[in-house]
């Protein structure tokens, strides 16, 4: 067998005239398109204003402790519901305690709350929707149905169910949410793997008789990627806000940790007294997190959506 | 084809009169021109072609027309006429009178084009109502309509969706609303290039009637030199946003006076060209980049001619008589054109007694569908011999891809199927392969796009392949990497790109040198071309035939394009229904006498030989899978009909010839008689073919 002459290499196919100049062209008009939807990302107001309310509550939440004039967790019944003033800028509760230094330190528990539980959620729910996504048939009709009953499930009954059985902790509301979140997450991440399974590069890596967890974790996760980062930004949003909520409800972070929800739910009967304070700030500071975490997830998503 | 009589359309204004049209896309911030100086006239009635690679601006020419560039893109100079109206001048109101009665659309995607929500018959009547009429006579005029796109049953058709037509009836209804409103220019945007070549034909031959019918002008994209040719009477050759040459489209096929369209020409495997005989000519390097600096001539960097002139002086439109002309400073000598690529091929005979490398037995396979067995492949029988190419060819849904998804192992066939690889049976399910048996057999997609995964570098998808086919690691693995990339010409700088940094052409190439990581003794090809533009489907199918004769590997090549098909093929199989219809040597398929569903096959290719041939339509659709005809399942199409044997009896697929099978009731001596002659109409008492499944 005799090997056929290779062309003259001056412009004899296209690879010969693919001068590094050329493809050197090519490779900075890519690397233009990421910078261009990072400079998209900055310049989006949207994520810029997200990112400064959360910032701040970040900041809060790691350097709370340091900088807030009381001991939130000091109780003082003597002082207990003054009015906010230059001593208690937001007054104190029922209990004499600095309400301003509760509601900074408070960040540190939700926001730690809230991101591991989406953590875990953006975890399973990954895990989930591969697995559902690429094998059809029985295992995804049998999956999906559980999905959907978990889906189906009110956050309180979860709540409940899981406090009942694992008693009231921070881990229980991770646990909760994690739980309550990982289906919802899967639908997404199912979608996106079914359009990614039909793709040939797949087939490719069958016909090297790749075994299906490198498939699906090697292979697919890394072009879903997308819709998943868009996914647990939004995600966080409500897990914050069904953290506080489950606090509220007494399913959450247990007293007497400065938690928002629990600052609500101790106080919220004394409003109709004119007691306003206790309830109104910490009520104030999931508000301004849930919404900087949203206009984080509305840059995020267009970024990523183009 | 009647050219325009210019004795009648004297008083009439041209159709569409471009003059230095200029138009530009801002990308990232920057007006990058795509269209420099395009001017040409279609005079009324007259038929237009515009022909180029993908990226010469052939589609922002007809968006320009319609003034319908994307939100990025402006007119920038130049001057656009509709029937002797100038856009410029239009306000948005007149430009939407103008695009609702002079100027029509076709599209590419007929799926795309129909609302799929709304029953056909009240999108064709919509056309009518805008245009004043009276929804209860529109929903008449529609009918009509669709009876002139000879749709045969136009009733039923009205109250159907969508998607509940086939592609090939789409593109009717979307034709039907194009003409409706009797435009002075329809534009057609490679209105046939997603169908198959037998329903392509029929498409074809239907606009060249309702041209004559209604005396439209048409303006006729497409990248297919042959379509153009069959359809238009001048072309235009556009590259890089400038037309390089224009002519009567015969002329310009016969006598190219522009280095690119002597290029175009040449790639095309055509006339009979075989592997064995030469490679087929390439055209050298790149398409500019989107709004580059240009150089004097826009064709200097790739064109074999050019001299210290050409990257000095702009060359002029010169007259090359006739109605011809070409910018080229050299356009008389531009048949003298060298080629790009030597034409001598290394060639190694198949040994015809030599043991096969794959043998198929009885294959089936059989899908099952909301309680209907699809039988999708149907007692198919072959052989692959070392070193041969065994071309696949059928229309689409014939079975093609799934036969070769099952020889891979990534669908399983039926019960009692037998598939041999060296004369040893091979495990029916990949996962149940060996490594030997899975880097033995291994596939070359459609489109490089979605077969490399576009996160990872081309370094990462080759040593992948490497390790898991041939279990290199460390030293060994760099070493194999880079024979890899030299064997299919892959440049090594180029390494570390990611699929989207490459051209198409050189996505192939990754995609074929992965195939060959382990060193496999059959490759399937499945349409490895039809997403390429012809100069880099010339590349391809040149290192193709290298990598055979190198290694001694065999194909199995499927393709809808005959021309591609014959110059890579040894062997033949033809399939319909998922049934192997003819099987022989390339050369004898190829040639008379062929069985019925071969000859239509054929004859749907257009000629842009300029031989004038008799056309075989083939009536209807596809059948259905689930319901296949009783008796030779082709007996509804086929234009040999014999008689109530042909719906009664399936024949055998039996040896005609030594090596030539053939699945029909006729034998060999009864069709060579047969086939010197055209078809008459089909036969008197045949059934209807189905129209829809």
């Amino acid at each position: 067998m005799s090997v056929p002459p290779k062309p003259a290499p001056a412009g004899a196919t296209e690879i010969g005239t693919a001068s590094p100049a050329a493809v050197g062209a090519r490779g900075d008009e890519a690397r233009l398109a990421l910078k261009e939807r990072l400079a998209l990302l900055r310049r989006s107001k949207s994520f810029i204003a997200g990112s400064i309310i959360v910032g701040f509550w970040v900041l809060c939440a790691i350097f709370g402790e340091l900088v807030v004039p009381e001991d939130p967790l000091a109780t003082d019944p003597i002082n207990d519901l003054m009015t906010p003033s230059a001593d208690h800028w937001f007054g104190t509760d029922r209990l004499g305690r600095d309400v301003f230094s509760r509601v900074i330190t408070g960040a540190r528990d939700i926001l730690i709350a809230a991101l591991l539980a989406t953590i875990l959620a953006t975890v399973v729910g990954t895990a989930l929707g591969l697995v559902t996504g690429y094998f059809r048939g029985a295992v995804d009709d049998v999956l999906s149905r559980i999905i959907e009953a978990f889906l189906a499930l009110p956050v309180i009954i979860m709540g409940l169910l899981v406090t009942v059985s694992l008693g009231r902790s921070n881990t229980t509301l991770i646990l909760t949410i994690g739980i309550l979140f990982a289906p919802i997450i899967s639908r997404t991440v199912r979608a996106a793997v079914l359009t990614e399974r039909e793709l040939e590069y797949v087939s490719a890596a069958r016909l090297r008789n790749e075994r299906t967890p490198y498939i699906l974790f090697g292979e697919i996760l890394p072009n879903v990627t997308g819709p998943i980062v868009v996914e647990f930004t939004v995600r966080l949003g409500y897990a914050i806000f069904v953290a506080a909520g489950l606090s509220f409800l007494g399913f959450g972070i247990a007293p007497p940790a400065p938690d928002w929800g629990l600052q609500v739910a101790e106080h919220y009967g004394l409003i109709s007294g004119g007691f306003w304070w206790p309830v109104l700030f910490p009520s104030l500071a999931i508000a301004t997190l849930v919404i900087g975490v949203n206009l984080i997830a509305d840059g995020v998503a267009s970024a990523f959506e183009r | 084809m009647t050219p325009a009589a210019p004795d009648s359309t004297v008083a009439a204004p041209p159709a569409l009169e471009l003059a230095d049209l200029e138009v530009a896309y801002r990308v990232r911030g920057i007006w990058r021109p795509v269209l420099r100086g395009v001017s040409f006239t279609i005079a009324a009635g007259e038929s237009y072609g515009l022909v180029g690679e993908s990226g010469c601006g052939k589609s922002t020419v007809a968006y320009a027309v319609l003034r319908y560039l994307a939100r990025n893109g402006r007119i920038s100079g130049g001057s656009v006429k509709v029937a002797g109206e100038d856009l410029a001048g239009m306000g948005d109101a007149q430009v939407r009178e103008m695009r609702a009665s002079k100027v029509s659309m076709v599209y590419q995607n007929p799926g795309g084009a129909l609302n799929p929500t709304i029953r056909i018959g009240d999108q064709v009547a919509e056309v009518f109502v805008i245009a004043g009429i009276n929804p209860k006579l529109a929903r008449e005029r529609a009918t009509e309509m669709l009876t002139k796109v000879q749709i045969s049953d136009p009733e039923s058709v009205m109250r159907r969706y969508a998607h509940q037509l086939s592609g090939g009836m789409q593109q009717r209804v979307v034709i039907a609303m194009a003409l409706a409103k009797d435009p002075e220019l329809l534009i057609l945007d490679e209105p046939t290039t997603g169908l198959d070549a037998t329903v392509e034909a029929e498409v074809l031959d239907l606009v060249s009637l309702l041209r004559e019918e209604f005396h439209t002008s048409v303006l006729f994209i497409s990248h297919n030199l042959e379509v153009i040719v069959k359809m238009c009477d001048r072309v235009g050759v556009l590259y890089a946003g400038r037309l390089v040459e224009e002519g009567r489209a015969d002329d310009v096929f016969n006598d190219p006076r522009h280095p690119y369209s002597v290029g175009l020409l040449r790639c095309l495997p055509s006339g009979g060209v075989r592997k064995d005989k030469q490679r087929l000519d390439t055209i050298p390097g790149f398409l500019p980049q989107l709004g580059a600096e240009l150089p004097a001539c826009v064709y200097v960097d790739r064109c074999g001619l050019a001299q210290e002139i050409c990257s000095k002086e702009e060359p002029s439109f010169h007259d090359a008589g006739a109605g011809r002309h070409s910018r080229c400073h050299f356009w008389e000598q531009a048949h003298e054109l060298p080629r790009a690529t030597p034409a001598s091929a290394a060639f190694n005979p198949v040994d015809q007694s030599a043991q096969p490398v794959i043998r198929a037995e009885s294959l089936r396979k059989t899908f099952r569908q909301e309680g209907h067995a699809i039988r999708a492949v149907d007692d198919v029988n072959f052989v692959l011999r070392p070193g041969e190419t065994l071309g696949l060819v059928g229309e689409s849904g014939s079975g093609k891809t799934t036969l070769a998804r099952t020889l891979l192992g990534l669908t399983s066939p039926d019960e009692g199927s037998i598939i041999e690889l060296d004369g040893r049976p091979l495990e029916k399910a990949i996962t149940n392969r060996g490594r030997d048996d899975v880097r033995a057999l291994q596939i070359v997609f459609q489109n490089p796009d979605s077969a490399l995964n576009r996160r990872f570098s081309v370094r990462r998808i080759l040593n992948r392949a490497l390790e898991k086919l041939r279990g290199d690691s460390g030293r060994e693995r760099e070493e194999h990497l880079r024979e890899l990339a030299h064997s299919v010409r892959f440049d090594t700088r180029l390494i570390h790109s990611r699929p989207a940094q490459l051209s198409g052409g050189l996505k192939q190439r990754v995609a074929i040198a992965r195939a060959f990581a382990g060193e496999p003794r059959v490759v399937v090809c499945d349409e490895p071309t039809s997403a390429l533009d012809v100069s880099v489907q010339a590349a391809i199918l040149n290192l193709l035939a290298e990598l055979q004769a190198d290694k001694g590997v065999t194909y199995l090549f499927i393709s809808h394009d005959l021309g591609v098909v014959r110059y890579l093929s040894d062997r033949i199989a033809v399939l319909y229904l998922g049934r192997l219809m003819e099987l022989g040597d390339a050369e004898t398929v190829f040639s008379a006498p062929h069985h019925p569903y071969t000859e239509a096959l054929l004859s749907s290719v257009p000629q842009a030989d300029g031989e004038a041939r008799e056309r075989i339509r083939l009536q209807g659709e596809i059948p259905s899978h689930a319901n296949p005809p009783s008796g030779c399942v082709f007996h509804t199409r086929c234009p040999r009909y014999i008689g109530d044997i042909c719906h009664e009896q399936e024949p055998e697929l039996k040896e005609v010839e030594p090596g030539h099978f053939w699945r029909c009731h006729y034998s060999v001596e009864e069709l060579r008689e047969l086939q010197k002659t055209a078809p008459p109409e089909r036969p008197a008492g045949a059934p209807a073919p189905e129209d829809e499944r």
